[in-house]
């Protein structure tokens, strides 16, 4: 466990001194601030912009991260030969992926969390100037811990994603590749939902059944995305559905780390 | 001595062709033992199979056929991981961390934590005589530099074998007499270590024993003097007042002839010639003989013969 905690440690230390994280919060708080100014042009729906264009802001820098700086996780290490010298010490090539995997998730939870904290504080703000009968008008609080709901499944969604990321970072030699193949599967995810209700519209029903099946084997990013649900407040998002999405996350994300450490304890490296 | 390193009947295919149904044979059956404390030269031209051996040894790639064991644990297993150091080729690192941080990371994933591992770290630096720019990042270094990180990152845990491949690559001369001493220090430590190289000056400096890799297969191995004195050499006469003619004839002999000055010849006999009916010959042309001296086999010399 101390080996996972070492590797974990060592990729969150190094996207914070690529400056990785730093150029990815920019990019946030560029888009935050285009978020108020939109509000103030958008008569009496700002803190409703502010609070779409902030989620979206959050898992658009989240997604960048996972897929750029998940795609470079193992194969980076490949690239720059550094592998040889790390896997020459005693730790299991297992244990390498897990804490490479950990590292990131971490780096992204770091990430999501400042900026979850800086997108309360804005609405904090809006509140404090909003007068209270103009706030009880609307459907929702300013400052609503509900947003916290769509921000742990959005925490979810990336962590999934990075697992796929990953999976694909440890036997693809090209890292362009990798990342095509995850924001592949990402947008077929996100589709997911619609392709498991595919019916034929002419006769191909093998079609169908291969599109239904891809709509069921893909992981379904669309479970995640309750950014409109619990910006409107309805219809409400019971925390259920919230606990059962997180455990299918884990599974998921599970099964393609432990397939990622299976295919990478198998490497050579010539 | 106790046996540190054992390798038997090694062989190792690649696949080759864009499907991968060829096979590429880099490493044919090869043998070898090492035991503590001893200093071990791989040698070979470039493609003779050295680093595919020091990368099976490490667990980086897995053997077609035959076995490697480091103190009697396989090769590849956490075990044998802990006895070995391994210095790769042409060393790469992080270019974020500095060398303390890099030999930190190393030595906790060796299991080594607090004030062990700030001693060891510290140790393994002072080793390779990296001083005050072990806190700057490592992307400021120069080659030499990251070679003697490299350097410190396999000594860090203090293993029992020490596999170095081209440890003198891209280090100046002050930095090939450092990894030198530092070898022989080692060495003198009760530490095993296995290097490869096709500096020939340095296995000879260095190594109790040597094995020569060509296309993949040992062909030769053994002590450097053994070798060499296994490695027939023939004599090499001076003689002056020569005429050009008497040159000529003594020529027939000689394997080689230069001529030094006027009059003044060197010949090189033939291995297994005995020098005295061609002195006689020499006196018999009107010369004087100068010297007549063993050519005494260098490491060089058995090198080119087994290799080509």
């Amino acid at each position: 466990m101390r080996r996972i905690r070492l590797v974990a440690w060592h990729v969150f230390k190094e996207s914070v001194r690529d400056r990785v994280l730093l150029a990815i919060a920019a990019f946030a708080v560029v888009l935050v601030v285009a978020s108020v100014l939109i509000g103030q042009i958008t008569a009496g729906q700002d803190v409703k912009i502010i609070k779409d264009i902030g989620l979206a802001t959050l898992e658009l820098s989240g997604v960048l991260m996972a897929v750029f700086i998940g795609v470079g996780l193992v194969a980076r290490e490949i690239e720059r030969r550094s592998i040889y010298s790390l896997l020459a010490k005693p730790v299991a090539r297992w244990e390498f992926v897990v804490g490479k995997y950990i590292g990131l998730v971490g780096t992204i939870a770091f990430n999501v969390t400042l900026m979850t904290v800086a997108l309360f504080l804005m609405l904090a703000y809006l509140q404090w100037k909003t007068p209270d009968e103009v706030e009880r008008a609307w459907l929702t609080p300013v400052v609503d811990p509900g947003l916290l709901k769509a921000v742990i499944l959005i925490g979810a969604e990336l962590a999934l994603l990075t697992a796929v990321a990953l999976f694909f970072s440890t036997f693809s030699s090209s890292g362009l590749l990798s990342a095509g193949l995850t924001l592949g599967v990402f947008v077929v995810g996100l589709l997911s939902e619609d392709l498991r209700g595919f019916t034929a519209v002419d006769s191909s029903q093998v079609l169908a059944f291969v599109v239904r099946a891809v709509g069921v084997v893909v992981p379904a990013f669309s479970a995640f995305d309750i950014k409109a649900d619990v910006v409107n407040g309805r219809p409400p998002v019971p925390w259920a559905y919230v606990g059962l999405t997180i455990v299918y996350a884990t599974c998921y994300a599970s099964a393609l780390v432990g397939g990622a450490a299976a295919i990478f304890s198998r490497r050579e490296f010539t | 001595m106790s046996l540190v390193l054992q390798i038997e009947r090694l062989t190792k295919d690649f696949p080759t062709g864009r499907l991968g149904r060829g096979r590429h044979r880099a490493l044919d059956d090869v043998t070898l033992a090492l035991s503590s404390g001893e200093v071990f030269g791989l040698l070979g031209p470039n493609g003779a199979g050295k680093t595919t051996t020091l990368k099976l040894i490490v667990g980086l790639l897995r053997p077609t056929a035959g076995h490697v064991t480091v103190l009697g644990h396989a090769a590849g297993a956490r075990p044998a991981r802990e006895a070995i150091g391994f210095l790769p080729e042409h060393p790469v690192f992080y270019d974020h961390l500095t060398a303390e941080e890099l030999l930190a990371y190393f030595a906790g994933l060796c299991g080594m934590t607090g004030p062990e591992r700030t001693r060891r770290v510290s140790a393994a630096l002072d080793d390779v005589r990296l001083d005050e720019a072990r806190r700057r990042p490592l992307r400021q270094y120069s080659k030499g530099m990251l070679q003697r990180v490299g350097l410190a990152q396999a000594l860090v845990h203090d293993p029992a074998l020490i596999i170095l491949d081209e440890p003198m690559s891209g280090l100046d001369p002050i930095g090939r007499r450092d990894v030198r001493e530092l070898i022989l220090r080692l060495r003198d430590a009760g530490r095993t270590v296995l290097f490869s190289s096709h500096i020939l000056s340095d296995a000879e400096a260095l190594c109790s024993r040597v094995a020569i890799l060509s296309r993949g297969r040992v062909v030769a191995r053994g002590a450097i003097g053994d070798l060499t004195s296994k490695h027939a050499g023939g004599w090499e006469v001076v003689a002056a007042d020569l005429s050009p003619a008497a040159a000529t004839s003594l020529q027939q002999t000689a394997t080689r002839v230069t001529r030094i000055a006027h009059g003044r010849y060197s010949f090189e006999l033939p291995a297994g010639e005995r020098p005295e009916p061609f002195i006689a010959a020499v006196a018999s042309a009107g010369g004087t003989l100068v010297s007549a001296v063993p050519v005494r086999a260098t490491l060089e010399d058995v090198f080119v013969e087994r290799v080509s």
